[in-house]
């Protein structure tokens, strides 16, 4: 195995991408069965990832990978350790019941394999990231991840709404993007590492660093967009635009907690200074009290999980950043049981809603004996939220407890914070594991059936592992949540914390927790009214602010472009001649490199002076020229007069192009003139006339200073010996310019004939397009 | 423009010019010339020959759209860099043989057949910029003979 283990973790990174590439075609052959064989992509690879989790367990970690451009330090890289591993099994795991659930929950709709392909898309690239060792290609997998959301949020592309919330969670996302790379680029400057593996063992060098904050911030910033930390988190909310899978999947099981993925992999050379102790618990208690706040008001089952997820999201934040071991434990276990519990109630969520008809809270009651199955998988999965003993939830409730409860003023007031969150979070679980399914059966859109066996699949595994986890907690903490620990903490941890309730202040808190939580349940009405006119009188959140900060983004680059592109080619050309004079000139006059007056030529030829002359004649000719036509062919005298020149002065070559190209500017000129239908002769006004001449006088002294300059210069022999004395020896040829240009310099010559090419389109499209308005029109 | 003089002549030195231009063309690895200058040269010819009758009868005359040229044109510069790889040479470095044809040993080398790409790709693209500048918008084809 350990010969081929690099090429089979390549294969089970890719094999996501190639399942995408396949889906749609496996599914106009089979239609929505093809989900179960498309599974089989992610389970493989999560099979493969099992096999890792002896060597994780004993401490040891998996690295691999492929040079990519080894002269600029770059490679296809993995690294697996306790961290990558539990997050690419839950997103292997994850995924292969979110595709089999996928195919029952979009069965029959005309663009399933397009859904099934995004999702592997999304499932490809949030494996990469998580296993990334290079910085490049973590970003790449990130950026990947946030376009595989934006596809997925706006797959019912009809709806505004979904096309409103796809583009607001690129923006957002996108933007952290940004700022996640700018962080990187310095971390990779301040350490000259461009790896994970090597970073994370550099120690304090990066907090002692004048660019930490810096650094700080910009990572901050790529991880609470991801993660949705308030003020960032309303594009979550709004992503629940996505179908029901996408919801259970990308946006509470998976990619929001690359974010979070990204500050625990950083916690080693970024963590445990007082900014990111200050920095994290803050906006990561905000959030969660905000999430879990505005999640008590919703009456949609989706929607109050949205807000429940972000809540867990703050939490795992806030715990991320309290700075302790026993609060990485307990960010550690609430993250693999929250994985599973949310994904178990998001599925049932969409179960509900595909059988009923509806996801609206009051609408629904009395199904457990429509859907006991799904009833089963619910409460389960409920359990395991509220923290009920027995369950993985509970796990991580008495470790968050364990961790914060330390009697400083600073852990009462996470502790409080946690509290009430997670007390929040025990009546949300109730209201939507329980509520739909007890009590009167009412009347819903769509008569209530049992789901079908992919529908509930899911669902039950989920809930189950989160009883599983909990019963037989060494298992989780020896293979799972002990390596995970280690490697955010980077030294070995030990996870030992059991179900089996130990009288003391987490007990305590716990028992209060369930007790406010079932108490809000009760009283749920009453806590939605009392939310909803809280938030009234609060005023427009930062969703209505992204709008504005859109419109007024598009206000702004549309009076740019006024001012810019104002469409009309006099200002182009007065502007870039301008430019081309300040260029020339500014820097001879700032700098002092005028050249000296050149001395005046003496031997001079009678028909030399006398083309000179007659260069000078034309350029008098082109500004006493009546009409246009007859100042053009004036421009060709002063060419071919500079042509003769060359001729004179030994450049043949030169001459021989100059001649066609003055012969054809002519004539493109002329053809032009001819089709732009402007008036016959040239109707400046004064004052334009005197400024169109300052710019052309400006640009020709530039020109001229400039050559002027060059040639005063005693000029290298270097490159004219070269040429003489291996142009016929090892090209084979006696012109030294065309062996030049065909054959020393042969590669910019391939440059500038597809740059002509090139032209030649553009020029050709242009005129087409005109042609074809004009006949339209 | 359309006198009766240049629409007899054109044929003719539209011809002797694209001879011309094949014949620099040729030379230019040891005389002045090149491809292009050559066809700079030709890529005037056709200009003539269109100014005396007109863009449909030069499209006429050189069978294939001028874009296509080019085109191909690139193409064979393109393959005259890469025939080197064959070699085993790096890319752009050029072949020589020497065949013995008719009893004159005469030099053809992968330079020359870039050369002529280089040709080609300036004959098709002003080519095609000048065709379609003279050929002329139907619909405003009246208001144009006013201008001039």
């Amino acid at each position: 195995m350990a010969a081929s283990a690099p090429a089979w973790t390549f294969i089970a990174l890719f094999l996501p991408f190639v399942a995408a590439l396949l889906a749609p075609f496996l599914v106009s052959r089979l239609g929505d069965k093809a989900a179960w064989i498309i599974a089989l992509a992610p389970a493989l690879s999560f099979l493969h990832f099992c096999r890792f989790l002896g060597e994780i367990s004993a401490g040891e970690v998996v690295t691999g990978g492929y040079a990519w451009a080894p002269s600029l330090n770059l490679s296809f890289s993995w690294f697996i350790d306790g961290l990558s591993l539990t997050f690419a099994l839950l997103i292997t795991g994850i995924g292969t019941l979110i595709v089999i659930y996928s195919g029952g929950y979009m069965k029959g709709h005309r663009h399933l394999g397009r859904f099934l392909s995004f999702i592997l898309l999304f499932m490809g690239a949030m494996l990469g990231l998580v296993v990334s060792d290079s910085f490049l290609m973590l970003f790449v997998y990130w950026e990947l991840t946030s376009i595989a959301s934006f596809l997925l949020i706006g797959f019912d592309h009809e709806r505004e709404a979904a096309r409103r919330a796809a583009l607001q969670a690129l923006v957002v996302t996108g933007a952290g993007g940004l700022s996640l790379l700018a962080g990187l680029v310095f971390l990779w400057n301040v350490t000259g590492v461009t790896q994970l593996s090597l970073l994370v063992h550099l120690g304090d060098a990066l907090k002692m660093s004048p660019f930490y904050l810096p650094a700080l911030f910009l990572v901050l910033g790529g991880a609470f967009t991801k993660s949705a930390q308030f003020p960032f988190h309303f594009w979550l909310p709004n992503a629940m635009e996505a179908p029901t899978p996408v919801s259970a999947y990308l946006h509470s099981a998976t990619m929001v907690k690359a974010g979070v993925y990204l500050l625990m992999r950083l916690n080693p050379v970024l963590g445990g200074t007082p900014a990111w102790e200050i920095l994290l618990p803050f906006f990561g208690g905000v959030t969660l009290i905000t999430g879990a706040l505005i999640g008590i008001r919703q009456t949609d089952l989706k929607l109050m999980l949205a807000y429940t997820t972000m809540a867990s999201l703050g939490l795992l934040v806030m715990l991320t950043g309290f700075g302790s071991p026993h609060a990485i434990e307990a960010a550690v276990l609430y993250l693999v049981a929250h994985s599973l519990f949310k994904g178990a109630l998001f599925m049932v969520a969409g179960a509900v809603d595909h059988e009923t008809g509806t996801r609206e809270l009051p609408l629904l009651g009395g199904l457990r004996h429509a859907m006991p199955v799904t009833f089963a998988a619910a409460l389960l999965a409920a359990c395991s939220m509220a923290g009920l003993p027995l369950f993985a939830g509970f796990l991580a409730k008495e470790e968050i407890y364990a961790a914060l409860a330390a009697g400083n003023p600073r852990a009462v007031f996470f502790t409080g914070a946690a509290l009430a969150g997670n007390a929040l979070m025990v009546a949300i679980a109730l209201a939507v594991g329980l509520k739909p399914f007890i009590g009167q059966r009412k009347n819903t859109p769509r008569h209530p059936h049992e789901a079908p066996i992919t529908l509930w699949l899911g669902p039950v595994v989920l809930a189950a592992l989160g009883i599983v986890f909990g019963v037989f907690s060494p298992l989780l903490h020896a293979y799972l949540s002990s390596p995970m620990a280690s490697a955010i903490i980077d030294e070995p941890t030990v996870v030992t914390i059991t179900t089996i309730p130990h009288l003391g202040l987490p007990l305590a808190l716990s028992v209060f927790t369930l007790a406010i939580g079932v108490l809000i349940y009760w009283q749920l009405e009453r806590a939605r009214w009392l939310m909803a006119q809280m938030l009234e009188s609060l005023g427009p959140g930062p969703d209505r602010w992204f709008d504005h900060m859109v419109t007024g983004l598009v206000r702004f680059s549309a009076g740019l472009m006024r001012i810019i592109q104002p469409g009309r080619l006099e200002i182009y050309i007065t502007i870039t001649f301008i430019l081309v004079a300040l260029t020339l000139l500014v820097p001879l006059f700032v700098f002092d490199e005028l050249p000296d007056m050149p001395a005046w030529p003496t031997g001079l030829l009678v028909q030399e002076a006398a083309f000179f002359v007659i260069a000078a004649l034309g350029i008098i000719a082109v500004l006493r020229a009546a009409d246009r036509l007859t100042a053009i062919v004036s421009l060709g005298i002063q060419g071919f007069a500079v042509a003769v020149i060359f001729l004179l002065f030994g450049a043949p070559d030169l001459s021989f192009t100059q001649f066609m190209v003055e012969t054809l500017s002519v004539v493109i000129l002329t053809l032009v003139m001819t089709r732009l239908r402007l008036s016959v002769s040239d109707h400046r006004p004064a004052g334009q006339v005197v400024l169109d001449a300052t710019i052309a006088i400006a640009c020709g002294l530039g020109f001229a200073l400039m050559l002027l300059k060059s040639v005063g210069r005693p000029l290298d022999p270097f490159m004219t010996d070269f040429f003489d004395a291996y142009s016929k020896a090892i090209a084979h040829g006696a012109n030294v310019v065309n062996v030049i240009i065909v054959d020393f310099r042969g590669t910019d010559t391939l440059g500038e004939i597809a740059v002509v090419m090139i032209t030649g389109l553009a020029v050709l499209a242009l005129l087409k397009l005109r042609v074809g308005k004009r006949g339209e029109g | 423009m359309n006198t009766l003089i240049l629409r007899t002549a054109a044929p003719v030195i539209t011809a002797l010019m694209l001879l011309f231009s094949v014949f620099v063309l040729l030379r230019g690895h040891n005389e002045p010339g090149g491809g292009f200058i050559g066809g700079l040269i030709a890529a005037s010819a056709l200009a003539i020959f269109g100014i005396a009758h007109g863009p449909g009868a030069v499209q006429r005359a050189i069978r294939f759209h001028p874009m296509a040229i080019a085109g191909a044109g690139l193409f064979l510069a393109t393959m005259s860099g890469l025939a080197s790889l064959i070699a085993g040479v790096p890319f752009m470095s050029g072949l020589w043989v020497y065949p013995d044809i008719l009893g004159v040993e005469v030099p053809l080398s992968t330079v020359m057949s870039f050369d002529i790409g280089v040709y080609l790709v300036v004959v098709g693209a002003i080519t095609a910029i000048a065709l379609a500048l003279e050929t002329e918008p139907e619909n405003g084809s009246a208001h144009d003979e006013g201008s001039r």
